[in-house]
């Protein structure tokens, strides 16, 4: 199997999709010639043209509100938005639009697209080229929200997307762009949504996170061992609907959890996992679920580290829980 | 999935350049950037010649003094650019994103505002900044992001304001800065005050929401504004021609019953004109103006962006001649009124200043932990408060330089 970094990993993702599927075309801003601000669709407009890669107008709106057009006709749009900080100007086309197509109409117009957009912190990008929305969608029903954490996460998960009748939400962790590298299988290669991965098995504390905060978890978990701390990390991969049932399973087993996540605390997903965990699983519970996330602040430019949930907070909260 | 094959990535801080391209050779045909002949169109406001003198029938009417004073500020902020593209490869600061090329667009447009008047910035301006009145050490803070930064080291390098230099607040997103300046100057044409506010612009942002807004309610409410497109040719790898099929920008204020005027951005003294008459309009009580100032961006978008890739070097040839610099030395020069002692000498003071400036934001200490939950709201709520408390008692993250 090719070793892959995430980048590499969805490109190949989107053009082995794209010769299997002449309705996916992929629009947005830089996304052609240039293949994008972080070469994600590298190439694509060399081999599939310009009427399938299309730099578009500087406009999210125009974007998102075209695709769905599109969609609605039948191809399968894949837009995408520069860095999720900006996606607010199509936040209108997304929430009163595409999120409610299929159920304002009866089913009668279901549209579906995937959009792709790069997400989080640890890229010393301040405030606007930082942030983790991924709560603001959820919130939102009918939407599918994916954050990959691994190259072939990230190639499986994108065309079980891109194959999903639903619109999705597809959240690629820019810190880990190119750091995080692995074996990717060739050719079609699904992973199917909303189901999580138990990344490191353990009997004592339960992680729960996604994303890029992954490694952190793991990291922090590799230090709580030699404390005799055992931990079970899971990757939700899918973020909303997520995989209750292997969260549940794994609290119901450790009776102790910590979710981590690099959005802010409140209102993030995390408090909807610990609610669900208090409603679904609260006798098994031998301490108080934690949330270790971003502060209640806009993202900041010099603090970053001190913002972000890094390994150096998650320890403690490992330890705290598991000492309950 | 094995643990192994995620061994992967803890990255530390990585700064963006890092994170994206691998620079690829264009493979096609380079976009057609616009050509600089364009400025010779009937209607495009141009004042300086081919032969350094100036069209009385369009000179704005500087002084001597003033003209000096605006090249002397433009040869500052190249060298600036210069030097903060340096600071950025050295990997002292994260990030910037420059002018160059744009300089006479950028200086004389803020030369052309009265000192009344108010600038909603883009992202490509602390030309205006500076000669509004902020000071280079403030700027320099800002792109160190330190303690002694206006925005307190919690935007990314050249985003700032400064509320003295009546200069608004930078922001990354694009377009959002066009209607406020709008509101701004509506504001004052309830209060009956003498202001007006300029907002900056790139072309790419006139397909965003907020530029049709903008021009909406300015035309509508007839409002003191002048929005003032810098059509530098790119955004980011997208060529100009991506974000309209209309003739030029200034075009587009026709529909939304607001005058739009082209001139020549890097002629300073067609900028002069065109702002400046825009200014006057709005400040007797006529309304909104649109100025396009065709130039050029001969850098990269950033310091993150590799140009290369989507446009070959031998394309910038006819806007290197056209440098906005070089010509208004080259106007210097017909008037006899600078010399290359002189230019040694600016240079000299110039880069004195800057030392000045970088070694004192370089050894200024990043902003304290707790600032970090301040002007969230105008008081800390019970939860910030909490989170201050759990930050300052537990482990500090690897430190992180500047
Ligand atoms: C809403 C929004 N979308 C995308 C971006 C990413 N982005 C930053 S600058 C830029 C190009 C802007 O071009 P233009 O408006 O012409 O200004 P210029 O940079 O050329 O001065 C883009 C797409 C952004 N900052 N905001």
């Amino acid at each position: 199997m090719p070793q892959m970094n995430m980048v590499q990993a969805i490109n190949d993702a989107l053009r082995f999709e794209m010769r299997r599927d002449d309705r996916v075309i992929v629009l947005g801003e830089d996304v052609g010639k240039v293949g994008g601000v972080f070469r994600v669709t590298q190439g694509l407009f060399d081999e599939f043209g310009d009427d399938r890669v299309i730099d578009t107008p500087l406009s999210e709106g125009g974007i998102i509100g075209t695709a769905i057009g599109m969609a609605l006709y039948g191809l399968v749009p894949v837009p995408e938005i520069q860095f999720a900080d900006f996606i607010f100007p199509a936040y209108d086309q997304i929430v009163s639009e595409l999120a409610k197509y299929r159920y304002r109409s009866g089913g009668e117009y279901p549209c579906k697209l995937v959009i792709r957009t790069p997400v989080g912190g640890g890229i010393r990008g301040g405030h606007y080229h930082s942030q983790s929305p991924e709560a603001q969608f959820i919130h939102v029903a009918g939407l599918k929200v994916v954050c990959p954490s691994n190259p072939a996460d990230a190639k499986g998960l994108l065309l079980a997307s891109i194959r999903d009748p639903d619109p999705v939400l597809f959240f690629e962790p820019k810190r880990i762009y190119r750091a995080a590298k692995g074996e990717v299988p060739e050719g079609d290669h699904v992973v199917p949504l909303s189901k999580a991965a138990i990344v490191r098995p353990g009997e004592h504390v339960t992680i729960v996170t996604y994303g890029a905060m992954l490694y952190e978890a793991l990291d922090a978990s590799n230090h709580a061992a030699s404390q005799g701390i055992d931990c079970e990390v899971i990757d939700l991969r899918t973020l909303w609907p997520l995989d209750i049932d292997t969260v549940i399973a794994s609290v119901k087993k450790t009776g102790r959890v910590v979710v981590v996540h690099e959005a802010p605390k409140s209102c993030g997903l995390g408090g909807e996992i610990v609610a669900l965990i208090n409603e679904k699983a609260f006798l098994h519970l031998e301490a108080p679920p934690a949330r270790v996330t971003g502060w209640d602040t806009p993202f900041p430019y010099t603090l970053e580290n001190e913002y972000l949930p890094l390994s150096h907070r998650i320890l403690p909260a490992i330890v705290e829980t598991a000492r309950y | 999935m094995s643990t192994a094959t995620l061994a992967a990535a803890r990255p530390g801080t990585t700064p963006i350049e890092a994170v994206a391209p691998d620079p690829a050779p264009p493979t096609h045909a380079p976009a057609a950037a616009r050509h600089p002949d364009e400025i010779y169109a009937p209607d495009v406001v141009r004042v300086l010649r081919e032969d350094g003198t100036l069209d009385p029938a369009t000179d704005p009417g500087l002084s001597l003094d003033e003209v000096l004073a605006l090249y002397r500020g433009m040869v500052r902020v190249r060298m600036l650019d210069k030097r903060l593209e340096t600071l950025q490869r050295q990997g002292r600061i994260g990030f910037h994103i420059g002018s160059l090329g744009e300089e006479a667009t950028i200086l004389g447009s803020a030369a052309a505002l009265r000192s009344s008047d108010w600038i909603f910035p883009c992202y490509r301006e602390f030309g205006a900044a500076l000669w509004r009145g902020m000071s280079l050490q403030r700027y320099l803070d800002n792109m160190f992001g330190n303690a002694n930064d206006l925005a307190k080291g919690r935007q990314m390098p050249d985003h700032y304001g400064s509320r003295a230099a009546k200069f608004g607040s930078v922001s990354s997103p694009i377009g959002t800065q066009i209607t406020q300046a709008v509101g701004f100057a509506w504001a004052a044409k309830l209060r009956k005050d003498d202001v007006v506010a300029l907002s900056y612009f790139g072309e790419g942002a006139t397909s965003s929401n907020e530029f049709h807004n903008g021009l909406n309610f300015a035309g509508v409410f007839k409002i003191p504004v002048v929005l003032l497109c810098r059509n530098n040719g790119w955004a980011i790898s997208v060529p100009s021609e991506r974000q309209t099929a209309s003739p030029g920008f200034a075009a587009k204020g026709v529909a939304y019953g607001v005058p739009g005027v082209r001139c020549d951005g890097n002629d300073l003294f067609a900028v002069v004109k065109a702002t400046r008459d825009a200014v006057e309009r709005a400040a007797r009580g006529e309304g909104a103006t649109l100025v396009e100032c065709m130039t050029y961006r001969l850098s990269g978008h950033s310091t993150s962006d590799d140009p290369k890739a989507y446009r070959p070097d031998a394309g910038l040839e006819p806007w290197r001649r056209k440098d906005p610099l070089a010509r208004l030395r080259h106007h210097l020069d017909v008037r006899r009124v600078w010399s290359d002692a002189e230019q040694k000498a600016l240079e000299a003071e110039v880069e004195a200043e800057l030392r000045g400036v970088v070694a004192e934001a370089e050894k200024t200490p990043p902003p304290s932990l707790d600032s970090m939950f301040d002007d969230v709201f105008a008081e800390l709520p019970w939860h910030l408060a909490e989170q201050r408390a759990e930050l300052r008692k537990g482990p500090r993250a690897k430190a992180h330089g500047h």
